[in-house]
């Protein structure tokens, strides 16, 4: 072989292998085949190392982000020149290339230009930095990124988008619209949700011949009957995972117990405390007798991650999570293909129905803003079921617009999405923060730790539920200390 | 004979000061005495500023109803915070298990910590690898340690459970005659000790111990080794056993040590809050004061609360000092 040949052979292998055609062990092993010289040969792997480098160090630019985004009609040209600011995501989000063709469509569209600001990761740290920049007023951010629980919080800081954004708010979801809407006024507009889900495992269904389970009593056994057959081969295998710590996870899986039983709120939108009835009681009794039986002992401790670790490696049949975790499933050597989803299951008695509690995201305009129009106009783009239903398809994240879940190409993209719809139209529940506005940390501390203390076997159902009550009661009723 | 011995360069040292004092306010003392003020006023106002300042406003604030976040007019309420505290069933539970961590755990540590101290004490090969190394667990982050032993306690796949339901038994099996029935001491079910209200605050002290024990070696070892050599050897001379020479000689003369280590100690574990906080969060079976402040503070937005918490942290940190320091003084005379 001549020199031009082995310059030859050598840039089509670096070309294959640079698009990825050829691994790096298939192209070296090729080189030496086609008599590549040492040097070449190191010059190759070189390359290679770098282009793993590149791989390693920053996600390569996606040129297809974004590109399904069909921008809506209707948007305002007029304040074209205008610059805004806005949080949209957390300093570890991978939505960032999606986010930038967002903004840069909302642009050319509007000549309304966005600087995306990401915010700390952590929720609770979040809500301190905002919470410092609308006490100093500060106009320099003008849309907000919040949480689900926050819209009590924030209201004074937000303007009212009732009026202004009356014909998007009539398409979301009716839930996510009562929890935004804070006396009288729509202080958020929902973006993107999440909700509580049944995650089972469909080999095992058929393994042992049962249905997906529809009420907690048929979980329950069903549960112990696999988990007894699996306990042969896996002695510590769990049949039902959920959030038993003692944290906010722990108050969404307890809304989920008592509402499915017709067990009430926990605070009604009216204000008055329902916690201590017969019928949440019983589905906190209910989930005590889980523990150390279908459940792992440990489940009082555990949050997402435990749960997931557990999930992802095999070693259970049943889960209660967050949409999430599917992804995470499908990345699993042990149950990818073996995964689906249902809702959660339900109680008996009065008013029972299934429950998935809410999560998710939704944007406010801050009070303090100076360019409030052209912040509408973008939270208007960026809520539309149009570039919420781009980021289901791109990037999984579950629309607020419940038309979406019936589009044919939404149902094609991923089958996990057409079961999500029945979860949010069918029991969809909000947390009582927006009842309970800035108190709502504390209520919900009040209710985890009873909660938690009768899944440990500290106290019975009943002394928990009117410890809560009481406790909750008197502090809505304001002791102003 | 002795007192005289220890009382003389006292004596001289007042005199001494006296003739300094009785000397007529000469421009130069005065001159001096200004200097001293200049000197010392950069680290008096850093007090003021980082000690005394905060604390009169804990104090200040403890007896008011202020929010941290929101600006809304605040009132007095007299001592309404700690009527509420003491009213407060996870107030009271705090307390409970704070003393409960800081009672066992240092003494926990104090005696394995003397154990250690008089092991690397003695000489032998690899005496600077065994003490550098004993340090490691006082070096790791305790977020980062806590967050390792809560995984090892997991019930699931903690390696705890793994060796005390599988690999013990199993191991132990082997040995003829005794093995079967030691091998059913082991439990037969894999144990949650972090979930179990019953094992929770033990697991906490003993990770809690497993990491501080190694300062409280360090601290004691250099207690031991200003004990000079030669008195051990008079002793054995006279017929001291090691036992007596712990008793009579070692422990003595290590206790001006074991009392600094032991103040350091318990009030490092009154304060506790990171072990407990990562590894059990927030629960009543763990909760300590520093934690139910917290609470008060993120989840309530409550400052006036959280200052009456601090301080009542801050009272019985003050008691704890008064008693150790009265029992080092009882010593001294």
């Amino acid at each position: 072989m001549n020199e031009k040949d082995t310059n030859r052979v050598t840039a089509k292998l670096i070309r294959d292998f640079t698009r990825g055609h050829l691994t790096r062990r298939e192209m070296l092993q090729k080189a030496v085949t086609a008599g590549i010289s040492a040097a070449a040969v190191t010059s190759l792997a070189s390359v290679s190392a770098r282009r793993s480098y590149a791989q390693d160090a920053t996600p390569a630019p996606d040129p297809s982000a974004g590109n399904t985004i069909v921008v809506p009609q209707g948007l305002r040209t007029d304040l074209s020149g205008q610059s805004i600011r806005a949080v949209l995501a957390d300093s570890t989000s991978a939505d960032g290339p999606f986010l930038e063709a967002a903004l840069a469509k909302f642009g050319e569209a509007t000549g309304i230009t966005v600087e995306f600001i990401r915010g700390e990761t952590s929720a609770t740290d979040r809500l301190q930095a905002y919470r410092q920049e609308w006490a100093a007023e500060s106009a320099d951010t003008d849309v907000f990124q919040i949480d689900v629980i926050w819209p009590g919080v924030v209201a004074e800081h937000a303007i009212d988008l009732s009026e202004s954004l009356a014909e998007l708010a009539t398409q979301q979801l009716e839930a996510l619209i009562a929890n935004n809407t804070i006396d009288g006024a729509l202080v958020g507009m929902p973006w993107f949700t999440d909700a509580g889900l049944f995650y089972y495992r469909t080999d095992l269904l058929e393994k042992y011949a049962l249905p997906v389970p529809a009420t907690w009593a048929e979980l329950a056994t069903s549960a112990q009957t696999i988990q007894d057959g699996e306990r042969a081969a896996s002695p510590n295998f769990a049949g039902f995972l959920w959030q038993g710590n003692v944290y906010e996870g722990l108050t969404c899986n307890g809304l989920e117990w008592q509402v499915s039983n017709g067990g009430g709120n926990i605070v009604e939108p009216d204000g008055t405390v329902s916690v201590n009835n017969e019928q949440a009681i019983a589905s906190f009794d209910r989930a005590r007798t889980w523990v150390n039986t279908i459940s792992p002992e440990g489940v009082t401790t555990y949050q997402e991650p435990d749960c997931q670790t557990i999930w992802v490696a095999g070693n259970a049949a049943f889960c209660r999570q967050w949409p999430g975790m599917y992804s995470a499933s499908q990345d699993s050597d042990a149950i990818a293909g073996k995964v689906a989803v249902a809702p959660l299951p339900m109680g008996g008695g009065d008013g029972a129905r299934n429950a998935a509690t809410l999560g998710g995201w939704q944007m406010m305009v801050s009070r303090y803003s100076e360019k409030q129009d052209a912040a509408l106009e973008f939270v208007k783009y960026m809520c539309s079921p149009e570039v919420q239903r781009s980021f289901m398809l791109e990037r999984s994240h579950a629309a607020t617009v419940p038309a979406l879940y019936e589009d044919a190409e939404v149902q094609e993209a991923s089958p996990f999405f057409a079961s999500l719809g029945p979860v949010f139209q069918g029991g969809a529940v909000a947390r009582p923060s927006s009842v309970t506005g800035a108190l709502y940390p504390e209520v919900s501390s009040i209710y985890f730790t009873e909660l938690n203390q009768v899944l440990t076997g500290s106290k019975s159902g009943a002394d928990a539920a009117a410890a809560m009550e009481s406790q909750i009661t008197e502090l809505i009723e304001g002791d102003d200390l | 004979m002795s007192k005289e011995v220890v009382s003389s360069p006292l004596a001289q040292r007042k005199e001494r000061t006296a003739k300094v004092t009785d000397v007529p306010h000469s421009s130069w003392a005065k001159a001096r005495e200004r200097l001293a003020w200049i000197l010392v006023a950069p680290s008096l106002l850093v007090v003021f500023i980082v000690a005394l300042y905060p604390l009169a406003q804990s104090f200040h604030l403890s007896f008011t109803n202020q929010s941290l976040a929101s600006n809304d007019a605040w009132r007095y309420v007299g001592f309404a915070q700690f009527e509420y505290l003491f009213d407060n069933e996870a107030f009271r539970r705090a307390i409970r298990n704070t003393v409960v961590f800081t009672v066992s755990s240092v003494v926990i540590e104090t005696i394995l910590g003397m154990a250690i101290a008089l092991i690397i004490n003695s000489n032998f090969q690899g005496r600077g690898m065994v003490r550098t190394a004993i340090l490691i667990p006082w070096a790791i982050p305790t977020v980062v340690s806590s967050r390792l032993w809560e995984y090892m306690y997991q019930d699931n796949y903690g390696v705890i459970n793994d060796l005390l339901v599988n690999r013990l038994p199993q191991l132990v099996d082997w040995i003829p005659g005794i093995g079967s029935s030691l091998a059913s001491i082991f439990p037969a079910e894999n144990i949650a000790f972090i979930a179990r209200p019953s094992t929770a605050l033990p697991a906490i002290v003993a990770v809690d111990v497993w990491k501080t024990t190694p300062f409280m070696a360090l601290l004691l070892l250099a207690g031991l080794q200003i004990i000079p050599g030669d008195i051990y050897e008079a002793s054995t001379v006279d017929g001291a056993n090691k036992w007596q020479q712990f008793w009579q000689m070692t422990l003595p003369m290590l206790r001006p040590a074991l009392l600094v280590a032991l103040i350091f100690r318990t009030l490092d574990a009154f304060r506790v809050f990171d072990v407990v906080f990562v590894m059990k969060g927030v629960s009543v079976d763990t909760i300590t004061l520093a934690i139910y402040a917290r609470n008060a503070l993120v989840d309530g937005d409550r400052l006036g609360r959280t200052s009456a918490v601090s301080v009542f942290i801050f009272a019985c940190i003050g008691l704890l000092v008064f008693v150790y320091t009265r029992l080092v003084r009882v010593e001294e005379v």
